[in-house]
């Protein structure tokens, strides 16, 4: 203990917390205190890497945990100790309570660190933990049943005066009893897995016919998910906002609030970007907000950080209490941000037993903050996760008021097997309107290949006018369908292309640099010819399309002529660049001068500018679109490799055939070799031969039809 | 201890960054109307060489073009540009041979020769034009091939042949195919620089018929196109003739062929762009050594300081108009920074180190006639560099050596003699360019092509021949009237005239830089404002080879 309050006096605070003075009067000397020096971190990713920051900044030791998948990821390598804790798939290894309490034990940790996801809100796990004499940072279990079984949060809410929407959660899971309970609530109405979270075993019934099979549905994913169908019903209030609000409490009775945060526009049940403060509230909904939590973390003897959500209505801001998330949240940033306070390092010390270190009075709201996640996925297609290695990454740089959370470096795999989230970019400004804009700047410094991501999505969800304005809900996306995905994405825009196709070249150019040094001569490459200039034709293809842009170079320096497919030749003036951000290139088209961001990558040539990534393909040539450059592949007959004996033909004239399927097969010197089709194509003509002749090496056995 | 190591090497290293050599040129009056005038001719005579230029790098007659490229084939300016590092510079030589010889039928002598980076490495390429008389070697052909050998085979430079050629062009057999210096001296080429290990590649791009046929033979590695390269000693028709054997030309010499039974090539391509892709592979693969690794000496390279686009103003495009050589250095060398050898002794050779690009150099131009003194400090200056191991540039603007009895009594016969001499002995690189007159002995003391420059290239201003054509009018005519005195016949001004007339037009004619540049007199014409750069390329080209040491003969004294 004299431990940890010596690190408390001496640890770095922000300028907020400076100011809250160490509360003596409130420690209950019945609380037992553990002193924390070894933390393990029974998760991966950012949040691993968030909590270990924290950890070495009070001097704790971290001790990492992870599957072969990461056996090369960021938080391994930050960790002070990391142990192997099964295969990639999370069951067998970021789910695996008894091997990861054994290396907790082995590594001597006094505490575990859940994270979010994964055993966060585990019930078993908590209880293992407690047998077993270490901390599990987080609620005592009973809090975490009590909320995690959504029909028993509900009841415990009511009776300690939280707002609740009409409902079911009761135990009778008979069909027809949900069918009436159904009718009683009303429609549209929400069908949900009593164990569910992240909108998973969750489906709306808009009327009475669609209610079974939504039923049916919800129930088979919520086995799926989390072993067990229960289900709980709820009136559904169309398009609300959601708000949710974090509360910390320790174990010596004292809860707080930290405000709310707004997460109302989510795609496929998920959060992409939240903020805090939620916005257009008056102080009185968000005082009233607030006291709601506390009094609903205090139902349930919370102790820790945790969360609970509220359904908010657009117009009359009427909330009803949804449910408690009973872990850190990913989006705690933001309200760490407009409250000046660290909340994991709360955690380490409310663990410890220590109080909570302010009262509600000491909290002060400062500022607007805005996370952004960055997601390996595809918006235009339904906001599918992708996976496979980043290729290039480049990020915005922390700043005071930037921060970026991330658990993956260039070079590394967004794997199938856990959540496909890249970083969370995390802003701060004085209002709503700075933190917007810086948003909306630092999104555009986002540079990624190898994997589609959302950073063009967020920017252009940043921007739209109904967002700006405040006017958030659970509907947003599908409602502003038009403006988030503009047809004019599709559209090729000369301008960029005009930029692809130079920056290419030029980094083309410059990677040619002075490799002549050994020489004692370097001679800076200007694609120079003598009298005459070189024009050179780069083809380019953007979505889906392939055009050539034409680039002629002059006399004057950085000046050149371009032509976009048949278009106009137009004068740019060009010029390469670079800077911490990365590769830029500067060019004046017609009266404009864009500084934009450029990254060349195989056979991709990437722009950035405001409206984020434009990527453009330099096409492979036609010899390795065609055939790989194998110039088997090119070969109109199958021959003997050997001289031999033929044992068999296998195909007859006429038949279809495909690349490596056997043709006929030669006895030589006890060997028998099996002679593949060298593409796929018509057999043409079988030569005269029949089982049992000898053949030559190199005769030709199988023809096919000529395809050049 | 170490610190102090340290900086006095950085110190060193900024000694040496900024050499202490005096900036040298003035900034001209460019209102001047003598300024502007001559701008405006130099400006008319690039107009014209850019003019010509464009007209020959379009290659053969349109119908020929069109037949090249409907066939799916590159035109040969693409595959060069495709087969050499994307955005690097390319050094092409004699775009303008053969220009108005052969009716004009022949641009670029329908061969490409140009020296180019493949995966960073300098190398020849030679580079037929099948849309110019079906890419067959007329003579000036065969001599711009050898030529580019020669080059390569001096620099050490890889060489890339990418064949697309009917062989000789029959009717002018006689002067392509029997002596030392004609097609056969190709192949003999070929085996002389792959056995002194400068890599030979060739890329079957069309045919390859009888003698061409060794082009792909005699290389250390090959490609071939499929349905499109073909390689025969003699091909179907010769073959239907000798032996009445009916075979297709694909069945002849095609790339199945070649590839999977006779062995003559090696790679096997799908189309143009395929074989280039290879071509660079086989370069990539070359484990071309640059071991002989040279100081290098600057790693911030200084542009000149005044702008090279003066020159136009400064040269204009009468060669009887004398400007200060120091104008045209100060606007090539680094910095515009020049350290000059002995500056107050026979002032009309300007001699003096520079750098380029980061390289030293020892540059010798003229001011003026040269006179013995001028000789004397050239002959110690080249074996100064010589000794350094310093490259020489030649800027050449030279009407002569002096004439007369004081000049003779002076030996200047001799003095010149010791400058020939140098120049002659000098092995290591050295690039000529005329910018100006060069004339009489003046081009041989100033490495003229007889005296085995890497590289020389011409001003489109410049003039060449034995002497000016005046001056040969005079002569031819003072004979002629000294003949006909002896004679006794009368010598009338009409006669003068018909002497003078034809002869000085001959010379105007055989001096004009297209007529030296058609018959491969020089490596090409180049514009004022891109010399820095053709030197600084072709210095460049001519580093590869290490540094031979010079031995001269015995100077006259």
């Amino acid at each position: 203990m004299h431990y940890l309050r010596y690190l408390y006096r001496n640890s770095p605070l922000t300028t907020l917390q400076n100011n809250i003075r160490y509360n003596h009067a409130q420690i209950k000397e019945k609380v037992q205190r553990t002193q924390i020096s070894k933390v393990l971190i029974a998760n991966r990713g950012e949040i691993a890497c968030r909590v270990m920051r924290t950890a070495k900044k009070l001097g704790v030791r971290t001790v990492a945990v992870y599957s072969d998948a990461d056996r090369h990821a960021m938080h391994v390598e930050m960790a002070d100790e990391a142990y192997h804790i099964g295969p990639a798939p999370s069951t067998q290894s970021y789910l695996n309570a008894s091997k990861i309490l054994e290396v907790a034990k082995k590594s001597n940790s006094q505490a575990i660190h859940p994270g979010y996801g994964f055993l966060s809100e585990n019930v078993e796990f908590c209880e293992k933990c407690a047998s077993e004499d270490i901390i599990f940072i987080g609620p005592p279990p009973s809090a975490i049943r009590d909320m995690g079984i959504k029909s028993t949060s509900k009841a415990i809410m009511s009776a300690a005066g939280v707002p609740i929407v009409r409902g079911y959660h009761g135990e009778d899971q008979n069909i027809e009893r949900l069918k009436a309970e159904a009718q009683r609530i009303g429609f549209p109405l929400m069908i949900k897995a009593v164990r569910g979270g992240g909108g998973k075993g969750m489906r709306i019934a808009m009327t009475e016919s669609d209610f079974l099979p939504q039923l049916e549905s919800a129930k088979r994913e919520s086995l799926k998910s989390f072993g067990d169908d229960n289900m709980l019903l709820e009136q559904y209030i169309t398009d609300p906002r959601h708000v949710e609000v974090q509360v910390f409490a320790d174990m010596h009775g004292n809860a707080v609030h930290l405000f709310e945060r707004d997460c109302s526009v989510q795609r496929r049940h998920q959060k992409i970007i939240e903020e805090a403060p939620a916005p257009g509230l008056s102080e009185e909904t968000r005082r009233a907000l607030g006291e709601a939590a506390v009094r609903a973390a205090k139902a349930v003897g919370y102790v820790g950080a945790g969360t609970v959500e509220f359904i908010l209505h657009r117009v009359t801001h009427e909330f009803h209490f949804m449910e408690m998330n009973t872990r850190l949240q990913v989006e705690h940033p933001i309200t760490e941000m407009i409250t000046g306070t660290d909340l994991v390092e709360w955690q380490l010390r409310v663990a410890a037993g220590e109080p909570l270190p302010v009262t509600q009075e000491d909290i002060v709201r400062n500022g607007h903050a805005v996370e952004c996640r960055i997601y390996a996925e595809e918006p235009a297609a339904g906001f599918l996760p992708r996976a496979g290695t980043l290729h290039r990454l480049t990020q915005p740089i922390a700043e005071e008021f930037v921060r970026v959370e991330t658990g993956v470096r260039e070079g590394q795999e967004v794997s199938v097997h856990y959540d496909p989230m890249i970083a969370k970019l995390v802003v701060w400004g004085r209002d709503r309107t700075e933190a917007l804009a810086k948003t909306k700047a630092k999104l555009t410094e986002y540079q990624v290949a190898g994997l589609e991501t959302n950073v063009n999505f967020l920017l252009r969800l940043s921007g739209a006018s109904a967002f700006v304005a405040g006017d958030v809900h659970t509907a947003f996306i599908p409602q502003h369908e038009a403006e988030l995905f503009p047809k004019s994405d599709t559209v090729l825009n000369e301008d960029r292309a005009i930029q692809a196709a130079l920056g290419h070249l030029l980094v083309s150019q410059a990677q040619l640099a002075t490799n002549d040094s050994w020489k004692g001569i370097s001679v800076p490459s200007t694609a120079f010819r003598p009298n005459y200039q070189l024009q050179k034709t780069v083809p380019l293809r953007f979505d889906e399309k392939d055009f050539t842009v034409t680039v002629q170079y002059t006399d004057v320096p950085n000046t050149y002529r371009v032509q976009v497919g048949d278009g106009e030749w137009r004068s740019v003036e060009a010029y390469l660049s670079s800077n911490d951000k990365g590769l830029r290139l500067n060019a004046l088209i017609d009266d404009k001068i864009s500084n934009i961001g450029l990254l060349t990558y195989e056979q991709q040539v990437h722009v950035y500018d405001e409206t984020g990534q434009t990527v453009f393909v330099i096409p492979h040539p036609k010899f390795q679109a065609v055939s790989g450059s194998d110039p088997a592949a090119a070969a109109n007959s199958a021959s003997s490799p050997t001289p031999g004996v033929l044992e068999r033909i296998l195909v007859n004239k006429g038949d279809k055939v495909v690349k490596g399927q056997p043709l006929f097969v030669v006895i030589a010197m006890k060997m028998e070799y099996v002679v593949r089709s060298p593409r796929d194509g018509v057999v043409e003509a079988v030569a005269p031969f029949k089982q049992g002749d000898a053949v030559g090496k190199g005769t030709q056995v199988v023809m096919l039809e000529d395809q050049s | 201890m170490f610190k102090l190591v340290r900086s006095i090497r950085r110190l060193s290293a900024q000694c040496r960054h900024h050499s202490h050599a005096t900036v040298i040129g003035t900034e001209p009056n460019r209102s001047d109307p003598y300024f502007q005038e001559n701008k405006a001719k130099m400006d008319e005579l690039i107009d014209e060489l850019q003019q010509k230029t464009g007209d020959a790098i379009r290659g053969g007659p349109e119908d020929a073009v069109k037949r090249h490229t409907a066939r799916g084939k590159l035109l040969v300016k693409d595959r060069i540009n495709r087969l050499v590092d994307e955005g690097s510079d390319v050094l092409e030589l004699s775009a303008l041979a053969a220009a108005d010889m052969y009716k004009g039928q022949v641009p670029s002598a329908g061969i490409v020769t140009a020296i180019g980076k493949v995966h960073g490495r300098d190398c020849m390429i030679v580079a037929n034009d099948a849309t110019v008389k079906g890419g067959t070697y007329f003579p000036i052909t065969v001599k711009k091939h050898l030529r580019a050998q020669s080059i390569a085979q001096e620099c050490r430079l890889p060489c890339i042949y990418l064949v697309d050629s009917g062989g000789a062009h029959l009717p002018d057999q006689a002067d392509v195919f029997p002596d030392r210096e004609h097609f056969g001296r190709i192949f003999y080429n070929q085996a002389n620089m792959s056995a002194e290990g400068i890599p030979q590649i060739s890329v079957v791009m069309g045919s390859c018929t009888a003698g061409g046929a060794y082009i792909p033979s005699m290389s250390d590695e090959s490609i071939i196109i499929k349905n499109q390269g073909t390689i025969f000693l003699a091909g179907p028709p010769l073959v239907k003739a000798a032996t009445g054997e009916s075979v297709s030309a694909e069945d002849l010499g095609g790339a199945d062929l070649h590839c999977r039974q006779s062995g003559v090539t090696d790679h096997y391509a799908l189309d143009d762009e395929h074989a280039l892709h290879l071509a660079r592979n086989v370069v990539a693969n070359l484990n071309w050594n640059n071991d002989q690794r040279a100081r290098v000496y600057s790693s911030k390279i200084e542009e000149p300081v005044h702008d090279i686009q003066d020159l136009h103003g400064i040269v204009g495009a009468n060669i009887q108009r004398p400007f200060d050589i120091r104008e045209v250095i100060s606007r090539i060398v680094d910095g515009s920074r020049f350290h000059e050898f002995k500056q107050l002794y026979g002032d009309t050779l300007v001699c003096g180190f520079a750098t380029l690009y980061g390289h030293p150099v020892g540059v010798i131009g003229n001011n003026g006639v040269l006179m013995s003194e001028s000789a004397l400090k050239g002959s110690h200056f080249i074996q100064l560099c010589a000794a350094r191991k310093i490259p020489l540039v030649f800027l050449q603007n030279i009407t002569g050596f002096m004439v007369g009895k004081d000049a003779e009594a002076g030996g200047i016969a001799k003095n010149g003699a010791k400058m020939v001499t140098a120049v002659s002995c000098f092995k290591g690189p050295k690039i000529t360019v005329i910018v100006g007159g060069s004339f009489g002995a003046g081009n041989y003391g100033m490495c003229g092509r007889a005296y085995s420059p890497s590289f020389l290239f011409m001003w489109p201003n410049a003039r060449i021949s034995v002497m000016g054509g005046p001056q040969a009018a005079t002569v031819l005519s003072l004979v002629a009237k000294e003949k006909a005195q002896r004679e006794g016949k009368p010598w009338t001004d009409e006669d003068e005239k018909k002497v003078r007339g034809p002869l000085e037009a001959q010379f105007e004619k055989e001096g004009l830089p297209y007529y030296s540049t058609a018959r491969l007199w020089d490596d090409g014409i180049v514009a004022p404002k891109d010399t820095r750069k053709i030197i600084g390329l072709s210095l460049s080209a001519a580093l590869n080879a290490p540094f031979r040491e010079s031995k001269f003969g015995i100077f006259r004294m």
